[in-house]
């Protein structure tokens, strides 16, 4: 039992364990962890921001273009398939870099690496094809202007993410070989990639099947 | 050498590959439903009901979030909820632009 002074500082006791004396981590969680779940959290704030100005347009808008037929809806369900497959080989790479299999945790990495390469290729295939029918930003063959500019805007800046995500991921794969990153690295960017493909859940069905073309 | 944690539990792939089986089934309904051509509200209250269940199989299990402490879910969870759901708020204002015939 400690005894307190004039002014209650402890006298003669030892230090009492507390989480409030410093070495602990808010939320059990490491810093590097918590900024990018924070980061994440701030990330999916701006895309609910433009799914919901998505939505508002499209509300306002008493014709809305349908122009994805069968090959579009099985473009982009293919490319959902390969975004959803990436997750799991990047989960298998964080549960290999917990047990400490440098080189199975590289070839994860690598596979999630190549499934993001995979759904860029496939959705630049897309855009060039609506470009060609004439899609732009404020203009398309179907009326109705602000379409081009919600589904690139929207698709354009997750294309983004999933390219700086492979780019991230790279360096990750690089460190994680030549030993200078920890099994933690390799799950914040585990992170990242997830919230990526959790992005897609959401535009997937509201850009892609809510405008599928019905015969 | 990679650093290896000690105090976590590292899980089976099992779980994994049954999350990812129930996240492409879930695909496939709603490639299904959108082309039942249900009535447009319907559909939509659907569709995002799925991306839900979707988004918090992702988040749970893809994203350990399900095993970290709950504080840590407590603290995003509700925060995100709340400002998607404030940004709700300007929908009736889409719905009067619709009522005013612009095109």
């Amino acid at each position: 039992m400690a005894s307190h002074d004039a002014v209650g500082n402890m006298q003669g006791a030892t230090t009492e364990e507390s989480v409030w004396n410093g070495g602990a981590s808010p939320y059990a969680v490491g810093s590097k962890k918590l900024g990018m779940w924070l980061f994440i959290l701030s990330d999916a704030i701006t895309f609910a921001a433009l799914l919901i100005a998505y939505s508002y347009v499209r509300v306002g808008s008493p014709q809305w273009p349908r122009p994805f037929g069968a090959s579009s809806i099985a473009n982009a369900t293919v490319m959902t398939f390969v975004l959803l497959s990436s997750s799991v080989s990047m989960v298998l790479a964080v549960r290999a870099a917990k047990l400490g299999e440098r080189s199975q945790t590289v070839k994860w990495i690598l596979a999630t690496m190549l499934g993001g390469v995979m759904f860029d290729v496939l959705h630049i295939r897309e855009w060039l094809g609506l470009i060609e029918e004439g899609v732009r930003l404020f203009r398309n063959p179907w009326g109705t202007p602000l379409f081009g500019a919600t589904f690139f805007g929207l698709t354009g800046l997750h294309m983004t993410h999933v390219t700086v995500g492979v780019l991230y991921l790279g360096v990750i794969a690089v460190g994680v070989y030549r030993s200078k990153f920890t099994s933690e690295d390799v799950e914040v960017s585990g992170l990242y990639w997830h919230f990526v493909d959790l992005v897609w859940m959401f535009i997937f069905p509201l850009v892609y099947l809510m405008s599928a073309k019905f015969a | 050498m990679i650093t290896h944690q000690t105090g976590e539990h590292v899980q089976g792939k099992r779980i994994f590959l049954y999350v990812w089986g129930y996240l492409l089934a879930l695909t496939v309904i709603e490639v299904f439903l959108a082309y039942q051509q249900l009535n447009l509200k319907t559909m939509l209250v659907i569709l995002m009901a799925l991306s839900v269940v979707k988004a918090s199989l992702i988040i749970s299990y893809f994203m350990h979030l399900r095993y970290e402490r709950r504080s840590l879910a407590v603290t995003l969870m509700p925060a995100l909820i709340f400002v998607i759901g404030m940004m709700f708020a300007i929908f009736p204002d889409s719905l009067r632009l619709l009522q005013l015939g612009i095109r």
